[in-house]
């Protein structure tokens, strides 16, 4: 789950739920299933902040438990 | 170059939100533009004319969106104008530090029968992050004009306006590469458009239609059902039922297209090197830090406001609109009722809401240069956990803030956040806000009141209104606004140095609109204020307003107030400030031209004080801001909600203070 990967991690998004509308605000930032992606801020309440594309994006933690993201490493 | 004569040119300026859009239109219009909005819709449509070689362009700024799936009113309004008003070219603006996630709105645009010429801004920007883009590289990947710019120095501006015409001239000479669907989908794509056959009516491109349904847009879903006969869309339905995961294909395919589009002319930062972006936001988003530097700036924000401009709105006050006032009773060679008319009515309410301009002009300034930076989304960012406890989120922060300044823009403001029901929340929050003209009157009150404790008293009643907003806030989400969570998805753009040029004209802007309004509806409301506070005469005490102050003062025993401070309260509804004029003509200090902080402090005991301000803290919203929450939510209803609400609020809160106010002993004047 992308809502439980601390600040540092690398990962890659294997599904967005959440429905198609909220999907397609994902994409539309850059934010699709196969992004790597980079967790810059993740603290247990509040928002969480990731870098995907170039693109800083603040998710709320609601937002963030639709995301499945797969940790790797390099 | 052929000078085509007649219509001018017409220009779309696309592009996603924090790109520098707004730099280049006013580069482009400089002040030839017109604010409106689009038909039926809140959003602002900005357009203007430039003149280049000897061609006249007509630019429409088109709101920035991420894509062009009609999620939001923006978006549907962006692809609608480009369907129906068809301009002859779009400009799409992309940020060269973000350029794949920006080229997704290219990819959809593409889909469109429209020519396009991309600007790539922000060359500067993606340079200092160790981002370097060849743009005569992707313009032979595309297969289509791309100019390299840097808006904030004026780079490459002439550049991309000689290619916008260049190509509106001669439209067909555009054949770019285009992004296809996965292999996967191609045949559904196929079995969709042939389904369709001849259905779609213009000015709808059916090729477009098909690929919008596979994407599962609403508003096109609704469009199909009612163009085809039941038969025919039982067979599209079931085809797209079955091909539900194809939005997740499309999107991805045209990332993968992005990808081979830029693969030989983006060179990306070597891996691990640190930004300025990264340094500044380990302190600006952080949980402790970032609260504490929101502090600072908000202490920044409002010392800068107060010391730069209270001088100056004093100043107004007293030698331009008082001596102005003075001159009008007694000097004009005109009926007394007309001076009256002039001095109080006009002068007096609409002339003392001006003085408050230049607080907002520095307030408007200082925020537009945080803004600029790229700021502000840092502490909507920070904010968001707050925001939580009542069912808002991050971006309902800043039109709240907004809302020290000047209630108005504040419940303007909320455009930016999409869901209705959580704007709708942020409007009937707004108001609780203590705006500058209520911590004026703030500023100028509690000294005559409380003597040496008005520090803690201004303090304790801004809190007072703070703390109101919270619980009505909490309370309202889990009533009203039940269980209506909205998505926080937001952008951090880059930080950036901020340009004097977008700081003027964000002021320029929000000036126009107070002065407008303070030209017509303040002003009306001012006028009728003083007709009733005037006639039938012969003075205040007799006249229609003085008796609704009689009639109310029942309650005003409850408050400790008398009829004066009733009377002074109800004409705050103009505008907050009244609430000192009004009281200066009640206690008759208008003619002794000063002192009126003398006689309040014998003639009206500090609890009684201190439940006036209480109310006046709290009460309804002005009529500008009434005037604006209409216009906003489209109903009287929220609005006659929100002056029901604040009503209650600010005389429950007022009845309360006066009472804890004599408990304490303060129920006598200190003399």
């Amino acid at each position: 789950l992308l809502a439980e990967l601390e600040p540092g991690a690398l990962a890659i998004v294997r599904e967005v739920g959440g429905g198609r509308a909220f999907a397609g605000r994902l994409a539309s930032m850059g934010l699709v299933v196969g992004s790597r992606l980079e967790v810059l801020q993740n603290s247990p309440h509040g928002p969480m902040l990731i870098r995907v594309r170039d693109t800083r994006i603040a998710l709320g933690r609601g937002e963030a438990a639709k995301v499945l993201a797969e940790k790797v490493t390099g | 170059m052929n000078l085509e004569q007649g219509a001018p040119i017409v220009v779309g300026l696309a592009g996603q939100p924090n790109v520098g859009k707004s730099t280049i239109f006013n580069l482009l219009t400089g002040l030839r533009q017109h604010v409106g909005n689009w038909p039926g819709k809140t959003v602002e449509r900005r357009e203007g004319t430039c003149v280049h070689d000897g061609v006249e362009l007509r630019v429409v700024d088109l709101p920035g969106t991420y894509s062009l799936t009609a999620n939001s009113l923006e978006e549907r309004i962006a692809r609608d104008f480009i369907l129906q008003e068809r301009p002859d070219v779009v400009v799409m603006i992309a940020n060269a530090a973000a350029i794949e996630r920006n080229l997704y709105l290219l990819a959809e645009l593409l889909c469109l029968p429209v020519p396009i010429v991309l600007g790539i801004n922000m060359m500067d920007v993606a340079a200092a992050e160790g981002i370097e883009i060849e743009a005569h590289v992707l313009s032979a990947a595309l297969g289509m004009v791309v100019v390299s710019m840097v808006a904030s120095r004026a780079e490459g501006v002439s550049t991309l306006v000689t290619e916008a015409a260049r190509l509106a001239q001669n439209p067909a000479g555009f054949n770019p590469a285009r992004p296809e669907i996965g292999a996967a989908h191609r045949d559904v794509l196929a079995n969709l458009r042939g389904l369709l056959g001849n259905s779609v009516p213009p000015p709808y491109p059916p090729e477009w239609v098909a690929l919008k349904l596979l994407e599962g847009d609403q508003e096109i879903t609704e469009l199909a059902r009612s163009w085809n006969p039941d038969g025919n869309w039982q067979k599209i339905s079931a085809l797209l039922h079955a091909h539900e995961d194809a939005e997740l294909d499309i999107a991805g395919g045209r990332y993968e297209w992005i990808g081979r589009m830029v693969r030989a002319a983006v060179k990306q930062p070597r891996l691990g090197e640190i930004s300025l972006t990264d340094r500044l936001d380990r302190y600006a988003v952080h949980p402790i830090w970032g609260m504490a530097i929101l502090l600072v700036v908000f202490i920044a924000i409002f010392g800068l406001t107060f010391q730069l401009a209270a001088p100056i709105q004093e100043w107004l006050d007293e030698r331009v609109v008082a001596s102005g006032r003075a001159w009008l009773r007694t000097g004009l060679p005109a009926p007394q009722w007309f001076s009256a008319f002039l001095a109080d009515g006009v002068a007096g309410g609409a002339g003392t809401v001006l003085t408050f301009l230049p607080v907002l002009m520095v307030f408007f300034a200082v925020l537009a240069l945080f803004e600029d930076t790229g700021y502000l989304a840092r502490a909507a960012y920070v904010m968001d956990r707050f925001m939580h406890f009542m069912g808002l989120h991050g971006k309902s922060f800043l039109p709240l803030f907004l809302g020290f300044g000047c209630n108005v823009p504040a419940v303007i403001g909320t455009r930016v956040i999409e869901a209705r029901a959580a704007r709708l929340l942020t409007i009937l929050l707004a108001p609780f806000v203590p705006c500058s003209a209520r911590l004026a009157v703030l500023a100028f009150l509690t000294p005559v009141f409380f003597g040496s404790w008005a520090l803690p008293v201004a303090v304790g009643l801004a809190s007072l209104n703070l703390w109101v907003l919270a619980t009505i806030g909490v309370a309202l989400n889990y009533t009203v606004f039940k269980g209506q969570q909205t998505p926080f998805i937001m952008e951090l753009p880059l930080y950036h140095a901020p340009t004097a040029r977008n700081v003027v004209y964000y002021l320029w802007q929000n000036t126009r609109a107070f002065l407008t309004k303070a030209g017509t509806i303040i002003l009306l409301m001012s006028i009728a204020i003083w007709a009733l506070g005037y006639f039938p005469g012969p003075d205040l005490e007799k006249s229609y307003l003085g008796r609704l102050g009689y009639a109310l003062s029942p309650l005003g025993e409850l408050l400790g107030m008398d009829w004066r401070l009733l009377v002074a309260l109800l004409s705050s509804f103009i505008a907050k400030e009244n609430a000192i004029a009004a009281l200066g003509i009640l206690y008759g200090s208008g003619e002794s031209g000063e002192g009126l902080a003398e006689i309040l402090s014998v003639r009206v005991t500090p609890a009684a004080g201190l439940a006036f301000l209480t109310a006046t803290m709290l009460f309804i919203p002005c009529a500008a801001t009434i005037a604006v929450m209409r216009q906003e939510t489209g109903q009287w209803r929220w609005v006659l909600a929100s002056i029901g609400l604040m009503l209650f609020v600010s005389l429950f809160a007022a009845v309360i203070a006066y009472q804890i106010g004599r408990v304490f002993g303060l129920g006598i004047p200190h003399a």
